[in-house]
């Protein structure tokens, strides 16, 4: 050991110290992760349940009686079990088929929340009474959970059992489907100009100040904009994906133009300066080398603009977009609500049975949102410029 | 400082040029006449503004906002600085190869095609492909390339990228050729490859080099300019200024003493 001329004594402490270092940074990774596989856990557990749903086998007595008031259709021992939702339809069953009209079908219909959550074996309302009516059903097969498809197939709804998320779905997809038209072109076409034409000096620099400074902006601010500008000045209809579309318009353009300007500044000068050498035009050399080098960047940085844009709720409560929608909007000026409303909706709910939705809820707009990350991610890879 | 020759063979005249980086004078009072078809050095120490005068002659300067010029850079008698020039006529007609071979990220025949085709020189389709294959095989690429036209440009080795870029300068048809350290970022398999080229191109193509490698100079060029501190201090046919350079500095530099 003595006549080792590498013998460093002072080189054990280093060493020591770049180890932990390396566990330090390792088990801060290790925590997030464990708070992200907790809260996925988490979420999907509660969310399952939700797609499915209690549905009851009873006689249904279609008559004068019952097409005037609906309960008088069920057995009054099982009236309590079947979903005032589902009674509700019974005068509009009659109306489309007159040929039930005293009749008694025996058939699978809604259950009411409360059985739902009996059967899911959460926290319920049911009597002693109702317990035994349930669980005389159930021993005969005639009471049983089901796929849920109300969830993805209606609207809201006061009455837990009946709510889905679709409305709310179709006015996500009209907001972000005005947001992108809107956004998409303006920023990448500003990023362009700001990168590619704009001379430096005291005016650009201001824009771009300015442009960082509404990235930074709370997002609420945008929907007080958007309420003062487009509905109060412009008159446009309220609670509109128009309005919201605009609105998340104003909030996602910042993000594509820094992220654009950043995807166009990583293309190597030397391409315009190819491009100037051989006397081409500052638009041929942009539009034909600069952009398509960028592209990829730009999508990218769009994309996760539209992401956030998607997740975005304060701004659209300001606009009213947070109203209660039962039924899908028709088109960008019709009331809608959003995702991520519903799901705020929902989570203020005092019925137990709008957890489970609620979750649901969060892992489709999870779902949607990764999804769209994943897309972003292929068309960066497929666009691509090998070099 | 003239040199010898007749005055029709003379191609680009440069006269009384005076360049700012701001309030930094990086060119002092250039005068200089470039021969036709022959090819010109310009060496010189870093910083010596070899390359800025180069990036005058076809207006390259102008994409800085702080570059101030002054005097006359005469092609074919015409200065090229007047106001009724188009800076773009300018850089069609004075082709330019670039330090780092920058070929577009597009397939080799697209490199050469593209800026013929937006100059309306060529058409899509047979004048296309005659113009690729006579440009690739004036760079002496052709054979190496011929079987892959369509892949991309980017793939080239470092020494091929450069010849590309050579193909795709004078498919424009440029009456003169700028080469900014054309070899300096290459091997000397490839770097003699491309002197050899430009002893061909000279030819039909007069060209203006900026070198740091003397012994570059001294093999390809028939005249060479010595550059220093943004002054013009010798400007002789190559053997001259080599053999019996007049200027002290000029032979402190090229004997090696300081650069």
């Amino acid at each position: 050991m003595s006549n080792n001329p590498f013998n460093d004594p002072s080189l054990a402490g280093r060493h020591r110290s770049a180890y932990l270092f390396k566990w330090f940074t390792r088990g801060s990774i290790l925590i997030t992760l464990a708070f992200l596989f907790f809260f996925l856990f988490d979420m999907v557990r509660t969310a399952y349940p939700a797609m499915w749903q209690a549905q009851v086998k009873v006689d249904v007595s279609y008559n004068k009686k019952s097409a005037r008031l609906s309960q008088k259709a069920i057995d009054k021992k099982y009236r309590k079990i079947v979903s005032r939702a589902w009674l509700r339809t019974i005068p509009k069953q009659l109306e489309e088929k007159p040929e039930l009209m005293d009749t008694t079908v025996n058939q699978w219909v809604l259950a009411d929340d409360q059985v739902d959550q009996y059967l899911k074996g959460h926290h319920h309302k049911l009597k002693p009474k109702q317990i035994k009516v349930v669980e005389e059903l159930k021993s005969k097969g005639l009471l049983e959970l089901k796929w849920n498809n109300i969830f993805f197939s209606k609207g809201d709804s006061k009455i837990p059992e009946n709510a889905g998320l679709l409305s709310a779905m179709i006015g996500s997809i009209l907001t972000l489907l005005v947001t992108m038209f809107i956004a998409f072109p303006l920023g990448v076409a500003t990023a362009v100009y700001l990168e590619e034409f704009a001379k430096d000096n005291w005016l650009t620099r201001f824009i771009e100040v300015n442009i960082n400074n509404l990235a930074a902006i709370p997002s609420i601010l945008f929907g007080l904009l958007g309420l003062a500008v487009f509905i109060n000045l412009f008159g446009m209809p309220r609670s509109s994906p128009l309005v919201g579309g605009l609105t998340l318009a104003l909030m996602t353009l910042p993000i594509i133009i820094v992220s654009s300007r950043a995807a166009l500044r990583s293309v190597p000068d030397s391409i315009r300066q190819a491009g100037y050498g051989l006397g081409l035009t500052r638009v041929q050399i942009v539009q034909d080398h600069v952009i398509p080098v960028a592209f990829p960047g730009i999508l990218t940085g769009s994309i996760i603009g539209l992401a956030q844009a998607m997740g975005e709720t304060a701004p659209l409560i300001i606009i009213g977009m947070i109203a209660f929608i039962p039924d899908s909007p028709g088109s960008i000026f019709e009331a809608a609500t959003v995702m991520p409303a519903q799901i705020f909706t929902w989570a203020g709910m005092p019925e137990r049975a709008y957890i489970e939705k609620t979750a649901a809820g969060i892992v489709v707009i999870l779902t949607i949102l990764l999804s769209l990350n994943a897309f972003a991610i292929y068309l960066r890879k497929k666009y691509e410029i090998k070099w | 400082m003239k040199s010898n020759g007749n005055n029709s063979d003379i191609k680009i005249k440069a006269r009384g040029l005076n360049l700012w980086y701001g309030d930094n004078q990086a060119l002092h009072d250039i005068y200089m006449d470039i021969h036709k078809n022959k090819i010109t050095a310009l060496i010189g120490p870093s910083g010596c503004g070899k390359s800025t005068f180069l990036r005058c002659i076809n207006r390259m300067n102008d994409l800085f906002d702080s570059v101030r010029i002054e005097g006359k850079i005469e092609v074919e008698g015409k200065n090229v600085y007047d106001n009724d020039i188009d800076v773009v006529a300018v850089r069609k007609r004075i082709g330019m190869v670039f330090q780092q071979p920058n070929p577009f990220p597009k397939s080799i025949y697209d490199n050469v095609t593209y800026a013929p085709l937006k100059h309306k020189l060529i058409k899509k389709g047979n004048e296309s492909d005659e113009l690729v294959e006579t440009s690739l095989t004036a760079a002496g690429l052709w054979d190496e390339v011929k079987d892959k036209l369509h892949s991309p440009g980017t793939a080239l080795s470092g020494g091929q990228q450069q010849r590309l870029c050579i193909a795709r300068a004078i498919a424009v048809k440029p009456d003169a050729i700028l080469m900014d350290e054309p070899t300096s970022a290459l091997d000397p398999i490839s770097t003699e490859k491309i002197e050899a080229l430009m002893l061909e191109l000279k030819k039909d193509y007069t060209i203006v080099t900026v070198t740091h490698n003397m012994q570059q100079a001294h093999r390809t060029a028939d005249y060479t300019a010595y550059f220093h501190l943004g002054q013009l201090i010798e400007y002789n046919e190559t053997n001259t200024l080599f053999n019996h350079p007049k200027e002290e500095l000029t032979d402190s530099y090229i004997s090696g003493r300081f650069g």
